[in-house]
């Protein structure tokens, strides 16, 4: 029945600051659990500082976790002896949010393509390049894209490289860190459907993080909100769309502006700022901008919990 | 009444390969107390129109032609001198990147203070006085402790409020808005926007809105322009704009985002890329892009024509689009 391809469980990812005598901690990530199953899109969306792009970097072993667990096929990613490690890292890849950045400006497309290669698989040098050639004309990059140079491209096409990296070792699970919100529309929208496109082919499992919620409905089949490290709301796209329950979730539905709408009723405009993850938040993290709080909400600690099957909230109001 | 009218604008820059049109005969102009809009892809022009029209474009590297009215007299004409008594007194900007455009070194009290001592003759006491009002005006917390700090101690909404603040420090006419939520989350960027609307409510400020975002653009604007390669390409009212979108392109970046409340298993998406400056096509700039482009296209760049009233739009058979 279970068929995870990730697990985490209360997973806590935390940055030593340097604060004098004291050791205290930045909370980036602060007590995750959610499962991806096989063949599932799961969005990851909230604020800029609420810990996604921290949780997708803890999940492919980019960063260490300071509490909690990862599983990989129901595996614990730390206990892993060396094949299995080897196997997890093949099989959990990655694609970088700023194209260009992501890429090494000194190395022809070819070379970046092959990279992964290098150490992971046993193949000739012959079969590693018509490999990394046939990664390119995927993505739908020219062939004689191969011999040139990562400035030559536009964002879009860097992007396709580097999908056609991440894909190189055929792995089964992607985690795309906010892969078209350097893009365009016209070109996010070309993106998108490659990405779309790759996951049937391939049948991947992705973890789609993004701070923009219209392209996270159209891309995922569940959805975990964010908010300070913490998640607030789980469920299916549906759910998380159409009974937003949380109140943060239904502040950022209503935040979104929609092109040929003009006015919009009811909209939700929030006061205030994110509180910083360095400070020690004792009741519910949204406690400073909520429009629905009391004092309860200031000290008690809320903790998810299934209001229908699958629907994950936690606020103590509901 | 205009208070601003852009006629044939043409920007040219120099770059390492020649030199570029980045704005082509634009023609605009902003009535008084409206939101007009300037949408487009990166590298369409937008915001370099805005800087020609502040005349901050270096001046050995770019080269402008046509006029920019404001009450009449030439910007375009005028001496660094004259120009710089209009700049950040009767037109302001709010830039794009909050994170660069404020002085690092200079607390933001100071920031604000200075447009107000330089194009007001205000005294010192009394601009910080203002400067704490402004402040307190554009929503942020605590001002009178506020004013005093650095940017570095704000988060992002909170420096796109100090730079709100300073473009409104002489009460400006008009207000030049590049991209100035772009850098700021949604729940941010929704408060962000209400402040606009409220100044101008409140003082009467005609704001040039320019973003890349459609949602922003048609929530906030009363007209939008839609750019293309520097081009003007279609132009309108919003409900013009958005509820019947004639030229190719615009209807295919309106259909290339993804919406809330249909799913669609794969989005459209123009094919193609925007071209390089550099290179352009001859003729219609989307020619090579367009799914109906004929040989006419390719042949001479189409006139703006009006389709109807306030409606122009840059193509040759952009009625007929089914």
């Amino acid at each position: 029945m279970n068929n995870s391809v990730i697990e985490l469980k209360n997973v806590k990812v935390y940055f030593p600051q340097n604060t004098g005598f004291k050791k205290t901690y930045l909370r980036a990530v602060d007590g995750i659990t959610f499962s991806v199953n096989k063949g599932e899109t799961v969005g990851l969306v909230g604020e800029s500082g609420c810990g996604k792009s921290t949780l997708g970097k803890a999940v492919v072993g980019l960063l260490n976790t300071k509490d909690g667990e990862i599983f990989y096929h129901g595996k614990n990613i730390n206990s892993l002896k060396k094949q299995g490690k080897n196997d997890y890292r093949k099989n959990v890849q990655m694609v970088f949010q700023d194209p260009a950045a992501s890429l090494n400006p000194r190395l022809k497309i070819i070379d970046i393509v092959m990279e992964p290669l290098l150490n992971n698989v046993k193949m000739s040098k012959q079969e590693k390049r018509e490999l990394a050639i046939k990664m390119i004309e995927t993505v739908g990059l020219p062939a004689d894209a191969a011999e040139r140079y990562p400035h030559e491209f536009s964002g879009g096409q860097q992007q396709r490289i580097g999908i056609a990296r991440s894909l190189v070792l055929s792995p089964e699970f992607i985690v795309c860190d906010e892969a078209v919100s350097a893009l365009d529309v016209s070109v996010q929208a070309q993106i998108l459907n490659l990405l779309k496109e790759l996951k049937n082919k391939y049948s991947l499992t992705y973890l789609f993080i993004s701070h923009n919620l219209s392209v996270v409905k159209h891309m995922c089949d569940r959805i975990v909100v964010m908010y300070l490290g913490r998640a607030v709301e789980i469920g299916t796209s549906e759910q998380i769309f159409e009974n937003p329950l949380h109140p943060y979730t239904k502040a950022l539905i209503s935040a979104i502006p929609i092109a040929g709408k003009k006015e919009r009723e009811n909209r939700i405009v929030l006061t205030g700022d994110l509180p910083s993850p360095a400070d020690e938040i004792k009741g519910c993290p949204f406690y400073n901008r909520c429009f629905n709080c009391d004092e309860k909400c200031g000290d008690s600690i809320c903790e998810l919990k299934e209001v229908e099957e699958g629907h994950f909230v936690s606020c103590i109001k509901i | 009444m205009n208070i601003l009218e852009i006629k044939n604008l043409t920007t040219k820059l120099s770059s390492d390969r020649g030199i570029v049109t980045a704005v082509d005969n634009v023609n605009l102009e902003l009535r008084k107390g409206e939101i007009l809009g300037l949408v487009g892809e990166s590298g369409c022009g937008k915001s370099m129109t805005a800087m020609s029209v502040m005349r901050l474009l270096p001046k050995n590297q770019s080269q402008i032609e046509g006029e920019i009215l404001f009450d009449g007299k030439d910007m375009l004409k005028m001496s660094e001198k004259q120009v710089n008594e209009i700049r950040g007194n009767k037109i302001a900007m709010i830039f794009q990147d909050v994170m660069t455009s404020l002085n690092p070194l200079m607390t933001i009290g100071q920031q604000i203070m200075e447009p107000m001592m330089v194009h007001k003759n205000m005294g010192k006491s009394q601009a910080r006085k203002e400067a704490i009002e402004l402040l307190e005006a554009v929503g942020i917390p605590m001002p009178e402790k506020r004013v005093d700090e650095y940017p570095n101690s704000l988060s992002g909404g909170m420096r796109q409020r100090v730079m709100i603040a300073i473009a409104l420090s002489c009460t400006p006419e008009i207000l030049i808005a590049d991209e100035p939520t772009t850098a700021l989350d949604v729940t941010i960027q929704a408060q962000i926007l209400e402040l606009m609307k409220k100044i101008r409510e409140k003082y009467g400020t005609s704001i040039i809105m320019i973003s890349h975002d459609l949602g922003v653009i048609s929530e906030m604007c009363d007209r939008a322009a839609v750019m293309y390669c520097g081009n003007i390409v279609e132009q309108g009212t919003i409900d013009q704009i958005f509820e019947n979108p004639t030229h190719p392109y615009t209807r295919g970046l309106l259909k290339s985002i993804p919406v809330l409340d249909k799913k669609v298993d794969e989005l459209y998406s123009i094919p193609g890329i925007v071209p390089p400056l550099y290179d352009l096509p001859s003729g219609c700039k989307f020619a090579d892009r367009c799914l109906r482009s004929c040989n006419d296209c390719t042949e001479k760049l189409p006139e703006l024509r009006e389709i109807e009233e306030g409606h122009l739009v840059r193509c040759i058979g952009g009625e007929k689009v089914e």
